[in-house]
């Protein structure tokens, strides 16, 4: 790593030989370092779910929460660094109040990921800052319906049906292409984020871990807010149910 | 429980006659505004952004109309002090801590909660209505007040020339807010038996032209008539 960067590694607004800009792969980096977030994107809403790590015991439960409402029908989901992550949430916030008192009617989620992702591209321009760490999801129910975009340190951004981040985003990616999305409702893709969630976390590196699960549907009325608690439980009895299954599997192999 | 009716003027003019100035803010608050109508949407604009971004960052406490009363007093006496005033009077109404709240503000800071509120002509007309039926009745119920409501959206119809038959009601219980729109007192109102001289006047003049002294002198004679009549008859009984 060290000799890869040499010189070239110092500043966000310098190009390698290469032509790559190490800051921002640093600050990717990052994200991938952080617990796991997943997004899915079915025929009636969004769904978020992270495994939010737990450091310390000393913190109380919901702590450090890494899923945000931006607007009654927008929120983001994180990876990386929390605060990086927050900052970025405000800014969120104060587009889609700025649009609100322009147009009268709620940011559509592509302006929204739009604005955001060029306000992050703007910090890997200059010497003086530093990229974001952070790497969110934008998920919105709009007036076309269900809207899910993914957003990076690079300024980059896409929309997707199903999307993750962080440290097992390839293991998550794989399970969210084995979902038939378009053809699951919200409450049935709540209780697969959960899965997911569960499956992909590494009991030997990160021991204790929160589950957080938000929507925004239909069923919620259109509004982005966290699941509620039967659901939730729900979820998370389907999730581990499928753990207990999955290693039973394992272990008839051997 | 808060209504009001839903005129726009312009002027004298009755401008809007469905302009909607009741809205509900919170499960626990409901705001009720008179006064210039572009203040009250601007007002109403930023309680809303307000309330969405304390829905968006979690506050688990949800702005009562204690909390709303409190800002509006606020910003109303921070603006008339910087002579850019809100023409506004506002009816705050809802929850406190969980208690029934009712307070006013207007477009100078003046604020107060009491029991009875109202904002321009309901001042004179429907506060002392309501004040004569707690006399009567300390303890109304929900339908006494929306009865004795209406009694006083008639009063202030038939008296207030700037008042409307068209009118919103705000139910607020601890349960939650609903607002019923488009009511109309208009069926229950009644102008003949209430000014029988200017029906007088409005008949004559599909005839011929009066003027004022000659109407005066008409209805004159017309009560004239009406009043022997009237003791003719007391006579007979």
């Amino acid at each position: 790593m060290s000799s890869i960067g040499t010189g070239y590694d110092l500043s966000a607004s310098q190009f390698s030989p290469d032509g790559r800009v190490f800051q921002v792969e640093y600050a990717q980096k990052a994200v991938e370092n952080s617990g796991t977030a997943v997004g899915l994107r079915c025929k009636d809403g969004v769904v978020f779910a992270v495994e939010k790590i737990i450091t310390s015991k000393l913190y109380e439960p919901g702590a450090n929460k890494r899923i945000f409402t931006v607007d009654t029908h927008a929120g983001i989901a994180c990876a990386g660094l929390l605060a990086d992550a927050r900052a970025i949430v405000d800014v969120a916030r104060i587009e889609a109040s700025n649009y609100r008192a322009e147009y009268g009617m709620p940011i559509p989620c592509m302006l929204l990921a739009e604005r955001v992702s060029t306000y992050l591209h703007a910090y890997t321009l200059y010497s003086a800052v530093r990229p974001y760490g952070c790497s969110v999801m934008i998920g919105a129910f709009d007036k076309d319906g269900p809207q899910l975009y993914l957003t990076d340190p690079a300024g980059m951004c896409n929309g997707f049906f199903g999307c993750a981040v962080g440290k097992a985003k390839q293991n998550a990616k794989t399970e969210i292409e084995k979902l038939k999305l378009k053809d699951l409702s919200c409450k049935d893709l709540v209780k697969e984020a959960a899965k997911i969630i569960y499956l992909v976390h590494d009991e030997v590196k990160d021991r204790h871990f929160e589950l957080e699960l938000s929507w925004v549907c239909k069923e919620s009325g259109g509004r982005h807010q966290r699941v509620p608690k039967e659901l939730y439980e729900e979820a998370e009895r389907y999730a581990k149910a499928a753990l207990v299954e999955d290693s039973s599997d394992e272990d008839e192999e051997m | 429980m808060v209504a009001a009716d839903s005129l726009g003027s312009y002027g004298s003019l009755a401008r809007f006659r469905d302009i909607k100035r009741v809205f509900k803010v919170t499960d626990k608050a409901v705001l009720a505004c008179g006064g210039d109508i572009a203040d009250y949407q601007f007002i109403r604009e930023v309680i809303e952004q307000k309330v969405r971004d304390d829905e968006c960052g979690e506050y688990t406490r949800v702005l009562d109309a204690g909390a709303l009363h409190c800002w509006l007093t606020r910003v109303l006496y921070n603006r008339r002090s910087r002579f850019d005033p809100l023409w506004l009077e506002c009816v705050a109404a809802g929850y406190r801590d969980d208690k029934p709240f009712l307070g006013y503000v207007d477009k100078i800071g003046t604020a107060f909660e009491a029991k009875e509120v109202a904002s321009g002509f309901g001042v004179h007309l429907a506060i002392p209505m309501i004040r004569e039926a707690r006399e009567k009745k300390p303890t109304l119920t929900r339908e006494d007040a929306e009865k004795l409501l209406k009694e006083c959206l008639t009063v202030l119809y038939y008296r207030d020339c700037r008042a409307h038959y068209k009118y919103q009601l705000a139910d607020i219980t601890p349960e939650g807010v609903t607002i019923h729109d488009n009511l109309n007192l208009k069926p229950e109102t009644n102008w003949t038996n209430t000014y029988q001289g200017i029906n007088i006047i409005s008949h004559r003049r599909e005839c011929e032209p009066l003027s004022a002294t000659r109407a005066i002198h008409y209805i004159y004679q017309q009560l004239r008539e009406h009043l022997t009549d009237l003791s003719a008859s007391q006579g007979d009984n």
